[in-house]
């Protein structure tokens, strides 16, 4: 294990259970990212990859464990929601932007109206990360008449303008047309570039092997293994992990 | 004037109450009957690819649908006749029943919809699929269409009963001596101000225990069949 | 021009088409009176409708506790029993227990008029489908939307106000358009309590001109009319709101 920095972790997930009616769908999660790294899940579906992110921002609230968030306790029941996704963001599958607010509105609406946070301030800096995205002319436009790739480009955008600590990415290209793919990965990839803290969860293993710092493998709601990627995808230890690797790669 | 006395006088007129209501149900289970078969016709018509019978079956939904209950009621009780001969023998024609007849138009104007509508729920591959093998529109529409959408047309076609019966007080306008006019007889003859909550509140817990299990049959079966 | 109708009127009875509300001015005042007061019901009543709709609403997307409950009680207890009833019952029982005032000659007159309780049965009648409709509009709003608010910090009622009530709004109209069209039709009930709208105008003027046929065919045509004028203010509240890419219908 990971001990030598278990000190210094921005996200810290111990002992972290959850069940869904009967099924279990964590059974004892220990996860430890560092400030700067890019963590990477990968596992067979239904593993509880997507569940593991989805604790880290209290969406889902835990049965046991304690996940650790800098000073904050998520799994404390009084956390302060508003500061917790604050320095947490997340992007989704399905990108779930606002149909009826446009481009500019879905990145600024939340730190205006949430962070209560000066409009003029907030639409320059969403101009700047949708220019970053480049979708700088798409600013007016309504989330319905743009392409995947795009709506999920302005979804990052939107995690990124309430300026978090934290990213969580779930699934962020399931939902592509492949062409639009590569567009959303060199997206996340220039996030991760720019030193901010990311969480994904992806079936994109070649994604997973080049932009990640740190390789994490689920299976039936623990963590198999983990490593650095290049040991990690050349040189699997548990069997698990070999026979998901045969699988996919 | 003491609360027990009050209750014991609403029962007194319970029976008498109760009579008038039986003959809310009788007009509504009456309309209801001749609502769906007039309604199955139009329906059938509104999805007729035969130009006048389509116009004329969907001119008279909208008419019936968008008419007031209440004025389509002052139509039948005004202008019909009172008294019908058939064969020789005259026959009085009692206001109920044209209160009746009143009730069965829109019923049947909403029923046409439901119908029109539970066709149009199916597929349209499945039309293609049965003129692919051989059979004829009416034959697709009774053997294969219509069969299937029963189960669709059930719960709307019992929502429409809880507000036929619900709006069956409204024959009381027009002098039809049902369970409000009986209730309204009750308290005139009272004649006292603390008699009409008790009186009028017993005449809603009368309608409301009649409709609402009817109101919930349906939702279940609503939410069962959109599983399936 | 008005001269013109009248001959037309005239000519029109001497062909046995009495219409008296084209050539007689009192019977014209009359028939415009009661028309006024029923537009006067359609457009209180819409008002107050859709405010306790949307109240409802607002209650059952919040809460489960005794404030839900009472709020499915008081639409159980409208939509399951007549409307005429309620209405004698508001204006004849619960009347009775109001306040009496006195007129300029010293005679008593309640202070609750008839047009007032037919706008508060009316009201709270369609108010009761409202509920109902705006209840299950927001029920089509997918769960992953308020998901996303929840992500960006918003709290369960913040997410509500923003962002699933304005897209639950777009599922209602259907439903909201038929409503209001029942509610333009049940304000014929105002009748029975003496509210001298276009029914009950109507009715006066048939029996004094004794043109029944004529009479309860004009009202039938201007009723469909009110309808269509209904319908297609609703449609045109749809469209304006119509969201790009957003399946509505």
């Amino acid at each position: 294990m990971r001990t030598e920095i278990e000190g210094r972790d921005l996200v810290s997930l111990k002992g972290v259970h959850k069940a869904f009616g009967s099924f279990e769908v964590l059974r004892g999660v220990e996860l430890g990212v560092a400030k700067g790294e890019v963590a990477a899940i990968i596992g067979p579906s239904g593993s509880g990859k997507s569940t593991i992110l989805r604790t880290i921002n209290g969406l889902t609230p835990v049965d046991h464990g304690v996940i650790q968030l800098g000073d904050i306790t998520v799994t404390d029941p009084k956390v302060d929601k508003v500061a917790l996704r604050h320095r947490v963001g997340m992007v989704f599958q399905q990108y779930n932007l606002f149909p009826h607010k446009t481009v500019l509105e879905n990145v600024a609406m939340a730190p205006i109206q949430v962070l209560k946070e000066p409009r003029k301030d907030v639409e320059e800096r969403a101009r700047n990360l949708l220019a970053g995205m480049r979708l700088t002319e798409k600013a007016l436009a309504y989330p319905g008449e743009l392409s995947g790739g795009q709506q999920q480009r302005v979804a990052i955008a939107r995690a990124l303008c309430m300026q978090p600590e934290v990213i969580l990415f779930d699934e962020v290209t399931a939902a592509l047309d492949p062409e639009m793919v590569k567009e959303v990965l060199s997206a996340v990839r220039k996030v991760a570039e720019d030193g901010m803290t990311c969480i994904l969860v992806t079936h994109e293993m070649r994604f997973a092997r080049e932009a990640a710092n740190r390789v994490f493998f689920t299976d039936k709601g623990v963590i198999v293994e983990q490593g650095e990627p290049k040991a990690f995808f050349a040189n699997p230890q548990d069997p698990r992990t070999k026979e998901f690797l045969d699988k996919v790669l | 004037m003491s609360e027990t006395s009050i209750f014991a006088d609403v029962l007194r007129w319970l029976p008498f109450v109760l009579w008038g209501f039986g003959l809310n149900v009788l007009m509504s289970v009456l309309a209801i009957v001749l609502g769906t078969g007039a309604g199955v016709f139009l329906g059938l018509g509104q999805t007729s690819h035969i130009r006048l019978v389509g116009g004329v079956s969907r001119l008279a939904t909208q008419l019936f649908r968008n008419a007031p209950w209440l004025v389509l009621l002052f139509y039948c009780i005004f202008l019909m006749p009172y008294s019908i001969v058939i064969s020789g023998a005259t026959y009085n024609v009692p206001s109920w029943l044209r209160a009746t007849l009143g009730f069965s138009l829109p019923v049947a104007a909403n029923f046409s919809e439901i119908v029109r509508g539970a066709i149009g729920s199916i597929p349209k591959g499945q039309w293609e699929a049965a003129e692919a093998l051989g059979y004829s529109r009416s034959v697709t529409l009774f053997r294969i269409i219509l069969p299937q959408c029963i189960t669709r047309m059930l719960p709307p076609w019992m929502n429409l009963y809880a507000l036929l019966i619900t709006a069956t007080p409204l024959a009381s306008i027009v002098g039809v001596e049902e369970a409000l006019a009986r209730t309204q007889a009750a308290v005139q003859s009272e004649a006292q101000a603390s008699f009409l909550i008790p009186m009028y509140a017993t005449l809603l817990v009368m309608f409301f225990l009649y409709t609402y299990p009817i109101s919930r049959i349906s939702n279940a079966l609503e939410r069962r069949f959109r599983t399936v | 021009m008005l001269e013109l109708f009248r001959q037309f009127a005239l000519e029109l009875k001497a062909s046995g088409i009495n219409l008296t509300i084209l050539y007689d001015a009192f019977d014209f005042e009359r028939f415009v009176s009661g028309l006024a007061t029923t537009c006067a019901l359609v457009v209180l009543c819409t008002f107050f409708s859709i405010l306790i709709g949307a109240a409802g609403a607002t209650v059952l997307g919040l809460s489960r506790g005794p404030a839900a409950m009472l709020v499915c009680a008081y639409v159980a207890l409208i939509r399951n029993t007549p409307l005429l009833v309620q209405m004698y019952f508001f204006y004849f029982a619960v009347g009775s227990l109001m306040p009496v005032g006195q007129n300029a000659i010293g005679l008593p007159v309640p202070m609750i008029g008839n047009f007032t309780w037919a706008v508060i049965a009316l009201s709270l009648y369609a108010g009761a489908f409202n509920v109902e409709t705006f209840r299950s509009g927001i029920g089509a709003v997918h769960g992953s939307y308020e998901e996303a608010a929840l992500a960006l910090g918003y709290s369960r009622f913040k997410a509500f106000r923003y962002v699933v009530a304005p897209l639950g709004l777009r599922f209602s109209f259907a439903s909201l358009a038929n409503n209001l069209v029942d509610l333009t039709k049940a304000t014929t009930v105002a009748y029975a309590i003496g509210v001298a709208e276009l029914l009950y105008v109507s009715n006066q003027i048939w029996s004094d001109s004794l043109n029944t046929f004529e009479m309860m065919n004009v009202m039938l045509a201007i009723y469909l009319l009110l309808t269509g004028i209904v319908v297609w203010i609703i449609g045109r509240a749809q469209r304006a709101m119509r969201l790009p890419g957003f399946g509505v219908n």
